[in-house]
């Protein structure tokens, strides 16, 4: 077990510089060699609704939240309405003390479901609807309580740096907020300058007033605050290490395997990723004059797809990032692209639907969707990463599958990961490879694009490459790209295709399909972001003596049953752990192996799952107390 | 080796009804390419979804026939990518202006560099001849069921309002002026858009090849005459000269006015042009200055399987 587990919770409404503030905790703990684990949660709004990260530090690696927290830091009521009671009974919370009358009621961005269950809850403790009454409940519990006027605080500081400029600025807050945190857990200050330094690096001026502010709070808590049970001193850095966003993983990766093009539409939560590219687009080279990527804002996803086709049919390596309600615009064209045999890698940042869903909130829901996906059959791949650092080289994966292979790939990622901070190894761009597959760079002699060879993969030209002319349509086609509708023609075209699929099994290394984590009696079956929870919970029970397997599905169409039924052979119980309703992976499962899942472990709450709800849903199970569908809730 | 016209066709069984305005069009692709000596492997014609789409399986260059109405999304991301190539866009003006009417005017507002051409004959042909987005209001084509209960799209008007930089239209059958007006539209430094009025002899039996002769009018008037007349007969000069806001304004609004005249006189030629505006690979050149020498599909990304991309710096500033 991890001798520090340190979990901290900022929040306060959109916009009110909740994530910089985590940004800033976070870089400092990585500063002094800690392991971050970081997650935002969001409402789908700009301005105002509440918005809150949770930062678990440790020692040791970490790969998921934890239900309890440590520390909380609010500026504001609604954070404190939310969450007093997600603090842990020696944990503490910071909180404004001008706040304290605050009514339930007055808090306008409070909806009724959560209101009602709030206030029934204060009644049947007979406190009063206020923060003071949820603080109380929360002190009664043992959490140590830190209230600090914001407003005092930044006159006081504004008098002594006889800097007037100060006493109004509410932006200030939230560096207010992390430096007080900071203070209380002893944590070194170097690291705090040092990090509001990077940060505003650009603007000296506002980083010296940042700096002021942080020393100010840092001592005011360090000085009047002495009980907290909790310290950070800092521990040995790990050498190589970085702390990295979501969507840097899939963004980075594209850059290092040679994804020239990137076409999109603004979506939560994929956009990141194209934004980034952007923001990054000229690309350095080795031995070579500078490259680039082309990112290309669309007018929807349709146009997103099509761009993207267009440019792989010139031998570009092309990408988009998109989410559910784009990826459903998307899918005539996916089959056009089967059909044509384009390789194109589309990267599926799944948020919870259906329809608009929960916008901005995290589910695994478009799993059946992504390999059903547009209609006629015709052969794709679909492959998804359990984290960031694994998703920077599956991307690498999944533009040599798609050349190799001539199909389009649909990377699975989510809103899970997206909006996840984490530290983890540096990326190691020489692990990842480039295979164009059969993609000429001259054409001899009279070409056919779609040419039956043994393997049925046909050497691809592109546009512009001489002698290469060919032709494409959606229609079927003979092997020069012409329109056909004869029989014959149609089956050996369908099984030219559709062989693929066989091929790609065969092909793609069975540690590349399916990673084992370990296969016991009782083994969990899961993919995606997951992982991380559960292999937390997994480490969890192991410290009590419960030894649980878990296989990691990469590779989920075409799925690798061989891979999978011979890892569980031995083994008597299979449990599904899925952030969606229905278990969707557990019913392509029990249809390619045609076995029964002996218990489902779901979560379609929005909120991503911790090792502690898995732990203790895997420990009911263990002791032979639950049911077959177990649903996980916890989160606010 | 010069190349000749049959050098641009190929040996593909041509479906289309006898009489369709289509073969015109092919016919005057086909020569423009020709006369303008591009290399065949370095153009790429793009179709969209109906008769028209089958156009690109006529012509002996890279073809490629995509989807309903997406043509353009296709088309810009092939020349975006590869910009060497010469890339024009062929589709109907239920493709074009209905199902794809968004991408039509975001395409404007892109400017890429290339050529767009509508077939326009007033209906869906291979579905059966349903109204298409350009049959006007009231009008009843033999297999509606009844009048048209929609007002007609503007395909000149749309094309000014969303950014075209070079707007003109043309008649099928008038096969060398089409051709002149396509081989101007592709050397157009800019997204080109040439409207192309073509009979359906199969289905619209009102827009006929004796509708646009004039016989109706001949009968009146007892004057054979057509109903088309070329722009670059009268006084009209469709060129936007000097980066002046002023003038823009008036050709943009002169190109509208222009392109509201219909019924005993249609006028096709050029309605309005404007190479002062710079096309989307110059706006991608001002962000990444050797785009044109080294383009997405130019670009080595590899070295014997390894990647050459150096992604250092940014992993630096990540590093803890």
């Amino acid at each position: 077990m991890a001798s520090i587990d340190f979990s901290w919770l900022i929040g306060g409404p959109q916009g009110s510089g909740v994530e910089s503030g985590a940004n800033v905790f976070s870089k400092v703990c990585a500063e002094v060699g800690y392991q971050i684990f970081g997650k935002r949660e969001f409402h789908s709004n700009i301005k105002g609704e509440h918005s809150y990260f949770i930062v678990r530090v440790s020692d040791n690696p970490i790969r998921s939240n934890v239900n309890d927290v440590t520390l909380m830091i609010s500026f504001d009521a609604e954070t404190i309405f939310r969450h007093y009671d997600e603090v842990s009974s020696n944990g503490g919370i910071i909180y404004d003390s001008d706040l304290e009358k605050i009514t339930i009621d007055s808090v306008h961005t409070l909806d009724n479901y959560f209101k009602q269950r709030l206030e029934r809850d204060l009644e049947s403790k007979n406190k009063p609807f206020t923060i003071a009454g949820v603080l109380e409940i929360a002190k009664e519990r043992g959490v140590k309580l830190y209230p600090v006027s914001f407003k005092s605080l930044l006159a006081s500081l504004a008098e002594e740096t006889e800097n007037p400029r100060l006493k109004g600025l509410v932006r200030m807050f939230n560096v207010l907020g992390v430096s007080l945190s900071l203070g209380l857990i002893k944590m070194p200050p170097d690291s705090l300058f040092k990090s509001i330094d990077s940060i505003f690096s650009k603007k000296p001026q506002i980083a010296e007033l940042n700096k002021q502010a942080a020393n100010y709070a840092y001592n005011f808590s360090t000085s009047k605050f002495t009980d907290f049970q909790h310290s950070l001193p800092g521990t040995k850095k790990q050498s190589e290490t970085i702390l990295v966003q979501g969507h840097q993983g899939t963004s980075i990766g594209k850059m290092v395997s040679g994804c020239r093009f990137q076409s999109y539409y603004p979506i939560t939560p994929a956009s990141d990723e194209s934004v980034f590219l952007e923001s990054n687009e000229i690309l350095e080279v080795r031995d070579d004059r500078p490259g680039s990527t082309a990112v290309i804002q669309t007018e929807d996803e349709i146009s997103a797809i099509g761009m993207m086709i267009g440019s792989a049919l010139t031998g570009t390596r092309s990408s988009t990032s998109t989410s559910g309600p784009g990826f459903a615009l998307m899918t005539e064209a996916l089959g056009w692209a089967g059909m044509n045999e384009v390789p194109i890698v589309l990267t599926l940042y799944q948020r919870s639907g259906p329809s608009t869903g929960l916008p901005t909130r995290h589910g695994q829901d478009d799993l059946s969707f992504a390999i059903a996906g547009s209609f006629g059959d015709f052969p794709k791949i679909v492959y998804s990463s359990g984290d960031i650092e694994e998703s920077f080289y599956d991307t690498g994966r999944c533009f040599n599958y798609s050349d190799m292979f001539q199909v389009p790939v649909i990377h699975m990622m989510d809103k899970f990961l997206s909006s996840s901070v984490v530290t983890c190894k540096k990326f190691d761009p020489s692990k990842i490879t480039i295979n164009r597959g059969k993609l000429l760079d001259k054409v001899e002699g009279e070409y056919r694009r779609f040419a039956f060879t043994e393997d049925g993969i046909s050497p691809r030209s592109r546009l512009g490459l001489d002698n290469g002319i060919f032709w494409n349509t959606g229609d079927e086609s003979d092997e020069f790209g012409h329109i056909t509708e004869d029989p014959v023609m149609r089956m050996k075209m369908m099984d030219k295709r559709m062989s693929r699929l066989d091929l790609i099994a065969k092909e793609i290394p069975p540690e590349e399909q399916v990673v084992s984590h370990g296969v016991y009696d009782m083994t969990i079956i899961s993919w995606g972001s997951t992982k991380g929870p559960i292999l937390d919970a997994l480490e969890m029970l192991k410290q009590e003596g419960i030894s649980i397997g878990f296989i990691q599905i990469k590779l989920l169409h075409p799925f690798p049953t061989e891979s999978v039924k011979s890892l569980l052979e031995n083994s008597k119980v299979i449990i599904d752990i899925e952030a969606n309703h229905s278990g969707q992976m557990g019913k392509i499962f029990k249809q390619n192996l045609t076995r029964e899942i002996d218990y489902f472990i779901l979560k379609y709450t929005g909120r991503g799952m911790t090792s502690t709800e898995i732990y203790e849903t895997l420990k009911k199970i263990v002791e032979n107390k639950a049911e077959k569908r177990e649903v996980l809730r916890h989160g606010a | 080796m010069a190349l000749k016209l049959k050098d641009y066709k190929t040996t593909v069984h041509n479906d289309w009804c006898p009489g369709c305005g289509d073969f015109g069009i092919v016919n005057a692709l086909q020569m423009a390419l020709a006369e303008m000596g591009i290399q065949r492997d370095k153009a790429a014609i793009f179709s969209g979804i109906g008769c028209s789409g089958k156009t690109s399986h006529f012509i002996n260059t890279y073809g490629i026939h995509t989807l309903h109405g997406r043509v353009l999304t296709f088309a810009q991301g092939g020349k975006l990518a590869n910009p060497e190539m010469t890339v024009v866009a062929v589709g109907g003006d239920g493709d074009g202006l209905g199902i794809g009417a968004g991408h039509f005017v975001a395409a404007g507002r892109r400017n890429v560099d290339m050529t767009y051409i509508i077939f326009d004959n007033g209906v869906y042909g291979l579905t059966k001849g349903q109204a298409s987005p350009t049959l006007k209001l009231g009008e009843k084509t033999k297999s509606l069921p009844t009048p048209n209960t929609n007002y007609n799209v503007n395909p000149i008007g749309l094309a000014v309002a969303s950014g075209f930089t070079f707007v003109a239209r043309a008649y099928s059958y008038d096969v060398r002026h089409l051709k002149d007006l396509i081989k101007k539209a592709i050397s157009h430094k800019g997204l080109s858009f040439l409207d192309v009025l073509q009979p359906c002899p199969t289905y619209n039996d009102i827009n006929t090849r004796d509708w646009y002769a004039g016989e109706d009018l001949a009968k009146e008037a007892a004057e054979r005459h057509s109903r088309i007349y070329k722009l670059e007969d009268t006084h009209f000069d469709p060129v936007v000269h000097y980066a002046d806001q002023q003038e823009v304004d008036e050709k943009l609004a002169q190109a509208l006015i222009k392109s509201l005249e219909w019924g005993t006189k249609i006028p096709i030629g050029i309605f309005y042009r404007n190479d002062l505006i710079s096309p989307y690979t110059l706006r991608l050149t001002d962000k990444i200055p050797n785009y044109l020498e080294n383009p997405p599909s130019k670009q080595n990304i590899e070295k014997n399987g390894i990647p050459i991309t150096d992604v250092s710096k940014i992993l630096d500033s990540l590093q803890v």
